[in-house]
């Protein structure tokens, strides 16, 4: 099971990739969804990956994404 | 076929600001903000927001102050006793504020332009005075706000709007400047390094006197796309490649070009008496019974 | 009299009779106004109001910072006001002009605060020890956009006391600046000065708001027009910005909001004009020639009245306390009745062009004009109150 949680703020996101680039595990990629601004936002593509470490969240300009450490599982809320 | 988004927030859904730790610091309903897809500034906020919840500071003693252009308008987003001044003198207001109660934590949140350029004679004396200012210095090397002007930054042969045919101007190297003119803490990471930009506006916070941390930070719609440098995230893949940690460098010898290397680091980290402890020593010597400190200055 | 008003800080007030010059009684005037931080920068004539702050405050209680140049003093000041302080800066023409920006911002952002000019002759460098009263319209119009301010002319080293504890007390009151217009002459003129005991003298606290954090608008306002400030380190978390601004203090860049904000910074002042007016009048009544002074020129324009009305003419006096919010309706219900009015400056004529726009016609008006650097000769104010009263 996953140690982390992604959650993603879709509407904030600009589609800079630096997620997508700066996670160390490779768990996002940019969709080809859009928001409603025409962006692509990221989705989670790996998320067993996910460690929950929130660099994502740290890199993220928009404050459009954060990480979360899984309690003791990865199930959606 | 288009992706479908596998999150669990709703479109509209504003994050529980007990959960992602730089949302309790935002005002929330204001964003999205202004910064472009790519922009740095965001980024060196996320850290900013970690380094507040690290080093346990007292937010309701805090204020924030910013100067005009990208940077400043940090100060509109964070849910903070904020300031958002004229061109160049976040930091004598930050003066005032800090003289007329001491108890506050000032940082002054700006622009490469705003604090070396036209507030360059207010940075050198506050550094000078050693006046308890945590300084954070967000550098794209350009005036972006105003639409890709030269800064006193900018690197030597860049191309901007009021430099078309390429800048020929020695830029700045800010550490080695305010260094000389006398801050206590003098750090530069870029918006790369966000656990150590975090760690040192920590460190700062501990500090008492001027500190200056330099941020460097991408601008996608003017300085990368103006000198072909790509986007904002080809300017964070040249930060991790081009970046060299050289704590304790000295600041000479960190000034930066184009495409050259940048050298990170805590440079300075040295103790000076701040500008209130001077003032009150010097008063208490020279006055003595008859020296009166400063009462809490509420008038109200 | 304002029920909000509270009693002095006697720690502040130098009770006594004293021998002083219009620089130094207005120092005095600040500290007994309750004023504890200073920003300046030298500049002749007005140095020597901070350079006694710089001495007097470390044994009330308080500071006094000379910063790098007037463009730092004029917004350090604001950031102490900020922190809580009562704070004001000092200044003459130069200087004035460096710090028209940050007035601005002060009438943008509604600091209470006070700013001190000892007009000099201008303009540039021009006459750093004497006399002028050329900064008169500067000190309404220097900054760029629409906004008001008040603006106080002392003609004297009492008043120079008396009337600066009344700037505090209008910034504190309206949530303006106030540009108190003093001159070389008046600065630097050494006469009595009574400084009453500190219960004898009122003092305007900060409009500070009592509300809940949850409830409280930055720049809202509850029927009246002036909002209710706060102070960083209470935990209101508000958002202060030069930007076009709503009630909450966020940047709202728009038309309707611009339309709002601006056009109620300028009825804050003009629709108190009448309460913030104050000026003295003496032999108003069936007078034909009313002359129209403020500052030094009030007491040599005094000269020359009184020589008038040997002559056996019916002239009037009336002195501009208060220049701005110029006292339109006075002039304009004067005008109806006299003649003319005379206008002696120390400029080529300044004030002299509102008691024309207020006179709307219904009276003459003559300027008695000067390029600056004396002050003028009675004879030639008698000659234009002579003139005026054919």
């Amino acid at each position: 099971m996953a140690k982390g949680r992604v959650s993603i703020v879709v509407e904030r996101c600009k589609a800079c990739g630096f997620c997508v680039e700066f996670c160390p595990t490779h768990v996002l990629a940019l969709s080809s969804a859009f928001n409603s601004k025409g962006y692509h936002p990221p989705h989670v593509v790996n998320p067993d990956k996910c460690s929950g470490c929130d660099l994502c969240g740290m890199y993220c300009p928009d404050f459009a994404i954060y990480a979360t450490k899984a309690a003791g599982g990865g199930d959606k809320k | 076929m288009t992706d479908c988004l596998n999150t669990d927030l709703l479109k509209n859904e504003i994050p529980d600001p007990g959960v992602n730790p730089v949302e309790q610091f935002l005002r929330s309903d204001r964003i999205p903000h202004i910064w472009c897809p790519g922009c740095g500034i965001g980024t060196t906020v996320n850290s900013f927001a970690r380094a507040l919840i690290e080093s346990k500071i007292d937010l309701g003693s805090l204020a924030l102050v910013s100067g005009i252009g990208c940077t400043g308008r940090v100060a509109g987003y964070v849910k903070l006793d904020s300031f958002h001044t004229t061109h160049g003198r976040a930091i004598p207001f930050a003066t005032g504020l800090k003289l007329a109660n001491p108890k506050l934590n000032v940082v002054v949140y700006s622009g490469d332009g705003d604090l070396s350029a036209i507030g360059g004679n207010h940075l050198i004396h506050a550094a000078r005075r050693n006046i308890d200012l945590k300084v954070i210095c967000v550098n794209n090397l350009i005036y972006a706000m105003t639409g890709g002007q030269t800064a006193p930054t900018t690197p030597d042969h860049s191309t901007t709007s009021t430099n078309p045919y390429g800048v020929f101007e020695p830029s700045f190297n800010l550490p080695h400047l305010v260094e000389a003119a006398g801050a206590v803490y003098v750090a530069r990471w870029t918006t790369f390094h966000v656990r150590q930009l975090s760690r040192s506006i920590s460190e700062a916070f501990k500090k008492k006197g001027f500190s200056f941390i330099e941020v460097i930070s991408p601008c996608p719609t003017l300085y990368q796309r103006r000198n072909k440098l790509g986007d904002g995230l080809d300017a964070m893949k040249y930060y991790k490649e081009k970046s060299k940690v050289r704590n304790g460098a000295p600041t000479s010898e960190v000034g930066m070009t184009m495409t050259g290397e940048i050298i990170v680091g805590k440079f300075v980290d040295r103790e000076r008496p701040d500008y209130l402890t001077l003032m009150k020593s010097q008063y208490t010597e020279s006055l003595g019974e008859r020296f009166v400190e400063q009462p809490e200055m509420v008038c109200s | 009299m304002n029920a909000d008003l509270q009693k002095a800080d006697p720690r502040g007030v130098l009770t006594g009779v004293h021998f002083m010059d219009g620089d130094h009684a207005c120092c005095e005037g600040a500290l007994a106004a309750g004023s504890r931080f200073a920003a300046g920068y030298p500049i002749t004539p007005s140095t020597e109001v901070v350079e006694r702050f710089a001495q007097r405050v470390p044994t009330v209680g308080g500071t006094f910072i000379q910063m790098e140049d007037e463009l730092a003093a004029s917004i350090t000041l604001q950031g102490a006001v900020w922190g809580g302080a009562k704070a004001f800066t000092v200044t003459s023409g130069p200087g004035f002009s460096l710090m028209m920006e940050h007035i601005g911002y002060a009438a943008m952002t509604e600091t209470p605060c006070v700013f001190v000019d000892v007009q000099r002759g201008g303009p540039s460098t021009g006459l750093p020890t004497l006399p002028a009263q050329a900064d008169m319209m500067q000190a309404k119009w220097g900054s760029h956009g629409d906004y008001e301010i008040i603006a106080l002319c002392p003609n004297s080293p009492q008043e120079c006391f008396d009337l600066t504890i009344t700037a505090f007390n209008l910034a504190e009151e309206y949530r303006v600046p106030v540009m108190f217009m003093m001159d070389e002459c008046v600065g630097h003129m050494t006469e009595k000065v009574v400084i009453p005991p500190a219960d004898q003298i009122d003092v305007m606290p900060r409009k500070h708001t009592r509300k809940s954090v949850e409830d409280y608008l930055p720049y809202g306002t509850n029927g009246d027009q002036v909002p209710e400030m706060a102070h960083a380190g209470e935990g209101y978390n508000f958002h202060v910005t030069g930007l076009t601004h709503d009630e909450r203090g966020y940047p709202n860049m728009t038309p309707p909001v611009q339309d709002k904000l601006v056009r109620r910074l300028q009825s804050k002042i003009r629709d108190a004009a009448d309460r913030i007016a104050m000026f003295e009048e003496e032999q108003i009544e069936g007078a034909d020639v009313v002359v129209v002074s403020y500052g030094i020129t009030s007491r040599v324009a005094q000269r020359a009245i009184e020589a008038a009305r040997k002559k056996g003419l019916r002239v009037g006096k009336l002195r501009l306390i208060t220049a701005w919010p110029f006292p339109e309706k006075k002039i304009r219900e004067l005008a109806a009745n006299v003649k003319a009015f005379v206008v002696p400056e120390l400029n080529l004529g300044q004030m002299v062009r509102e008691v024309e726009r207020a006179a709307a016609g219904q009276a003459k008006t003559f300027a008695v004009s000067h390029a600056g650097g004396g002050v003028h000769n009675p004879e030639d104010i008698l000659k234009v109150i002579v003139e005026a009263s054919r």
